[in-house]
């Protein structure tokens, strides 16, 4: 449950919702927002702190850590993340890397086409 | 003060044909405790002992740091109770029992109700003989809510409602955690209301806690392990496994003390691991009490 929450959070940063150095909700405030218990949003602060991507001050409250370039940090750790669950899926179908490499430019191709007819 | 909302200590209770047994539990106050079991698990007397409404045996039950059933009278004017057998006046309106509730409970916030009235879909000159059960559910709910006690406790709040109306209650109970001194303790046979909403979580099967802790560390505990078993190979025991389920060359291991050595324990015995999954409350609630069960039997 709390990896939602960690995964929530973000794409929020990713999707520059919220910035670097940004002051986040407080514990109590995002389980209440979000409608989740309080303990689970505990466990995600904690594990985005290790991960080093929000900052909590005792009595201060949390922040989003001001790395430079955070947003784009988290989009690229989801990219391998997907990338990674790609192959292992294709491994387990016995599909040879190069196919897998041919399946990919296909799917940008779909993906570059559905954008156009769009715009 | 005791930091507790609710503390049970070797509570027991014995029926002709059911016995509740060696009970502890603890919930901190400003925290919300979902109860899950079986049918006839021991729920609801649970939560009658809580409320002073049905007297242990022997054991202690303290609520708000009150000994119940002893200091029931003082408690409950800071407890907030519904069940679903709670009986409202039928001929009565919804703005009548707001009223009687308002006159006997000063802490009674008139704006919230009204906007409680609201959220739920409820109209004050509604008489009760003419509301639908989840309406009823939503009157009752109102109505201790809106006293704001230090301490809900709601024997199957959700239960027979759709999901709307289970999205707005659900909501209203996180909305009391925005105050670290309120304390819910909610039972549910609705895992994925007790997933969602809970930081502490209570198991019951017939008559005895089998688990009680913290929700994050209780679903981090549980995990499913696929492998692909070689011919040939036998899978060893191991601790901290409590089931596998074996189907040609592939197995299923559940765990409920995972650690990544039993990974690489089944690794070194020659099988390969897929996959570990993490398991919703759902599944561990089943594959739970099969397990329990079939230590009581053995």
């Amino acid at each position: 449950m709390y990896l939602q929450i960690m995964e929530r959070i973000k794409q929020r940063i990713a999707a520059g919702n919220w910035v670097d150095g940004q002051p986040i909700p407080s514990i109590r405030q995002l389980a209440v927002d979000l409608q989740v218990s309080v303990i689970t949003v505990k466990r995600a602060y904690y594990e985005l702190e290790r991960e080093g991507v929000i900052i909590t001050q005792p009595g201060k409250g949390s922040r989003v850590s001001s790395t430079p370039g955070l947003g784009a940090r988290l989009r690229e750790q989801e990219l391998r993340a997907h990338l990674e669950q790609a192959a292992r899926i294709a491994a387990e179908m016995g599909i040879p890397l190069d196919e897998l490499e041919d399946r990919l430019r296909q799917a940008g191709d779909r993906v570059a086409q559905k954008e156009e007819e769009l715009i | 003060m005791t930091d507790l909302a609710v503390e049970l200590r070797g509570v027991s209770k014995k029926y002709r044909y059911f016995t509740l047994d060696n009970m502890h539990l603890e919930l901190p106050r400003g925290q919300i405790m979902g109860l899950i079991g079986a049918n006839g698990a021991g729920k609801s007397t649970t939560i009658r002992i809580l409320m002073g409404l049905v007297h242990q045996d022997s054991g202690v039950a303290r609520v708000l740091g009150r000994n119940m059933p002893s200091e029931q009278v003082a408690a409950k004017w800071d407890i907030g109770f519904a069940s679903e057998d709670m009986r409202l006046y039928e001929s009565m309106t919804l703005g009548w029992h707001m009223d009687f509730i308002r006159s006997i409970y000063p802490t009674w916030d008139g704006a919230y109700a009204q906007l409680l009235l609201k959220r739920f879909g409820l109209r004050a000159e509604q008489k009760i003989k003419g509301l639908s059960h989840g309406q009823r559910v939503k009157s009752a709910l109102l109505l201790v809510l809106a006293r704001k006690p230090k301490l809900l406790v709601l024997d199957e709040p959700t239960t027979g409602l759709d999901p709307v109306a289970r999205h707005e209650i659900l909501r209203e109970l996180t909305n009391v955690m925005a105050d670290e001194e309120r304390s819910v303790l909610f039972s549910s046979h609705n895992t994925q209301d007790v997933e969602q909403i809970s930081d502490q979580i209570t198991f019951i099967d017939r008559g005895r806690i089998i688990d009680s802790m913290d929700k994050e560390t209780y679903l981090d505990r549980w995990r499913r392990l696929r492998l692909e078993v070689p011919r040939g190979v036998e899978l060893p025991a191991l601790p901290g496994i409590i089931g596998v389920q074996r189907e040609g060359r592939l197995a299923v291991a559940t765990s409920n003390a995972f650690a990544p050595d039993l990974a690489s324990a089944y690794e070194s015995s020659g099988a390969r691991v897929q996959r570990i999954e993490n398991m919703t409350l759902e599944e561990i609630f089943v594959a739970n009490v099969e397990h329990s069960r079939e230590e009581v039997e053995a």
